[in-house]
């Protein structure tokens, strides 16, 4: 009940700052989920070592960076890559088994994937955090009046956007797109015409987790490196998606940046249910809108 | 979260397993110390294996026998679980006879497994655990706390930030009972040293993003901003603050619980200037860095924490009082150790007192900026040595019911 005590409605300009936060905070959210909901709804698998994929992209920064020197700009190319091609694998030797079978089955295999992953990085690097600094030319931040703004941030904003945005475009409106869609729909129809869906399947899965490593180098220098940093992010991700609706890109996009700003306001009026207020509103809204916001019912 | 813990309680249960296969036949042949701390989550790498390397090494350089019997050291992960630590500390020594359990980060952790222990007249020496109350409602006659607590960072920290004319509080408190006490414990030092505390707000336990509380903290025009938290959250919360410009605006932080393995966490580019309080920086003196350099090389080059270091401090003394004592029973050993002055690497002249805390001198240290950091983990500059009888709270103020007042 304290909690209530020192609310005081902030003024408009101090407002405007905390819905900024909320909209960065909302595009992690954009990216993680986007990669969720593209391997879901075309692979139909519930991946549950996306937040171990996006602690490995993070990782990945890190290691290239201390041992063979190469920084920031490059890792945004480099680590989704490799963690991409890491997914591949994954996919090819042990998550393609389970397509056949039932949800629970993918769940539980990438659940212990994602343990493994993350107990293995514990094992070298322990529980604390690695340092990995902000690039240069972003360091520092306008003053926009109402709030200081880290250049750092205003990235993050403008390249998950172009990332979302982008994603979106290629699965909705393009040719690619439009392959990938039916080959989820009716894979022995589409392979008839000369398409190599599992090879599609593969290359898809490595994408989603490409992002999902993305995001991990975009959020390096903003928490710790550290293994545990997917872990913690994954269960509201996971919130996320069900609250856009299960394997809609836009329902993913859309619930990311609109969390993240409900998010950013309940740490102004209630700070102590910050980190509940996103699963009170999936509860409502499994009960009003079982296939989320903007999933359709099968 | 369920998954994190579910792998733990197996690899606990599988150590839990090994120590009563070691300790089976144990009866009174030997002496047994069990190290139990987090070992494989947030709070491991303040102690975790490290601490279990320190004992071993008190152990060895004590001769690895007293009163005759050969020393073992075992240890368990107590998964920061109140129910698991003291479950593991009942069949410790009611079954695999362990005479003594050594660190016990989270202090919720700690209360419980001091009390267990308090019934059976068995030790705990406490090192890595911070909560006040350890030595204060939930005190022990066979408890010893040995490194810090809550109320020696309160008090060193806040006077010192208010000495400078940090006058205008504001606090980011993790959001539960570690992170009140030590903003109420902080608070006071603030008023009674004449500063006002402006406003407080209270985050959840394990939160990524702090840039919503540090902008409240900045909007509240307060000097100073107090993080009452711990770990992952001090370091988000520190680093994040330097994105904002909190520091360069004119406020600064002031962390209350800060561990070298934190600010390796931040580097220095973050985290120059901030000012902290701890038993001991490896870099002090020659026998800080003697310690050091045997700790690196039986611990894969990693430098002690302070509550590594207490480990091995706790376990000489135990066992030198035993040796002095004759006798492995609890109280007559404990009794004994406060008889003793405390002398070794880290600690001068310190002493136990009835309530169980040891006086010690504590440091006030500054982070070096990377400019005048040389080597590797040449982070801190002290600042200040403060009196154990000015850092800890005084008896008069105690609620240990040990205390005749």
């Amino acid at each position: 009940m304290l909690g209530w005590m020192h609310i005081a409605v902030p003024p408009a300009p101090a407002l405007f700052g905390q819905l900024l936060i909320g909209l960065i905070n909302g595009a992690f959210y954009a990216m993680l989920s986007l990669g969720l909901a593209v391997i879901f709804g075309l692979l139909n698998i519930i991946n549950f070592a996306h937040g171990a994929q996006y602690m490995l992209g993070a990782f990945c920064a890190y290691l290239i960076l201390n041992y063979i020197g190469i920084g920031y700009w490059p890792s945004l190319l480099v680590a989704p890559i490799v963690v991409g091609i890491f997914g591949m694998l994954l996919e090819r030797f042990f998550i393609r088994w389970v397509y056949r079978l039932d949800h629970l089955y993918g769940l539980l295999l990438t659940f212990g994937m994602a343990l493994i992953i993350q107990g293995v990085f514990r094992q070298y690097y322990g529980s604390a955090g690695q340092p990995y600094s902000i690039p240069e030319p972003l360091t520092g931040g306008q003053d926009l009046g109402f709030m200081f703004l880290p250049n750092y941030r205003a990235w993050v904003i403008v390249a998950s956007s172009v990332f979302c945005f982008g994603t979106w475009f290629v699965i909705e409106r393009t040719r690619l797109g439009a392959y990938l869609r039916a080959a989820t729909e009716n894979p022995a129809l589409v392979q008839a015409f000369g398409i190599n869906v599992p090879r599609m399947v593969t290359l898809t899965y490595g994408f989603g987790v490409a992002l999902a490593a993305l995001a991990g180098v975009l959020a390096a220098p903003i928490y710790q490196v550290s293994p545990l940093m997917g872990s913690n992010l994954i269960i509201v991700v996971f919130a996320v998606v069900v609250i856009g609706g299960m394997g809609s890109i836009l329902g993913a996009i859309v619930g990311g940046f609109a969390l993240g700003i409900i998010e950013g306001l309940t740490k102004v009026f209630y700070p102590e249910a910050s980190s509940t207020v996103i699963f009170v509103i999936m509860a409502v809204v499994l009960l009003v809108k079982p296939a989320g916001l903007f999933g359709r019912t099968a | 979260m369920k998954r994190r813990s579910l792998l733990a309680a197996g690899f606990a249960a599988a150590l839990a397993f090994a120590a009563t296969a070691q300790g089976a036949q144990a009866a009174n042949d030997k002496v047994v110390i069990g190290v139990m701390n987090d070992m494989s989550s947030v709070y491991s790498y303040l102690g975790g294996m490290g601490s279990v390397v320190a004992a071993r090494m008190a152990v060895k350089d004590f001769g690895g026998k007293v009163l005759g019997k050969p020393i073992e050291v075992i240890y368990a992960d107590h998964q920061n679980k109140p129910d698991v630590g003291a479950a593991i500390a009942q069949k410790w020594f009611d079954q695999d006879g362990v005479d003594a359990i050594v660190d016990l980060p989270t202090s919720s952790v700690a209360i419980a497994v001091q009390q267990v222990a308090k019934q059976r007249g068995k030790v705990t020496l406490i090192s890595n655990g911070g909560s006040s109350e350890l030595t204060g409602k939930y005190c022990s006659p066979t408890g010893v706390h040995w490194t810090y607590d809550t109320y020696a960072l309160a008090h060193v920290t806040g006077k010192a930030i208010v000495q400078q004319g940090g006058k205008k509080w504001f606090f980011i408190t993790a959001d539960y009972a570690f992170g009140h006490q030590l903003q109420d414990d902080t608070a006071a030092v603030v008023k009674a040293s004449g500063g006002t505390v402006v406003g407080s707000v209270n985050v959840p336990l394990n939160n990524a993003d702090f840039s919503s509380f540090l902008l409240q903290a900045q909007q509240s025009k307060a000097q100073v901003i107090g993080l009452a938290n711990a770990g992952g959250d001090t370091v988000n919360s520190i680093k994040q603050a330097a994105e904002f410009g909190i520091v360069k605006g004119g406020q600064r932080l002031a962390g209350l619980l800060v561990f070298i393995a934190d600010v390796n966490a931040l580097g220095l580019q973050t985290a120059q200037g901030l000012m902290l309080t701890e038993a001991y920086y490896w870099d002090q003196n020659a026998q800080t860095r003697a310690f050091a350099k045997r700790f690196e090389a039986e611990f894969n080059g990693k430098v002690p924490t302070s509550g590594q270091a207490g480990v091995y401090g706790a376990v000489l003394d135990y066992l030198k009082a035993m040796q002095a004592a004759k006798t492995e029973d609890g109280v007559k050993v404990v009794t004994e150790m406060r008889k003793m002055p405390i002398n070794d690497f880290m600690t001068h002249n310190g002493h136990i007192r009835i309530d169980g805390r040891v006086i010690r001198d504590m440091y006030l240290f500054q982070v070096k900026s990377p400019q005048e950091s040389k080597y590797p983990y040449d982070y801190y500059k002290q600042l200040a040595v403060i009196p154990g009888d000015q850092a800890f709270r005084p008896l008069s103020e105690s609620e240990c019911p040990l205390v005749k007042h």
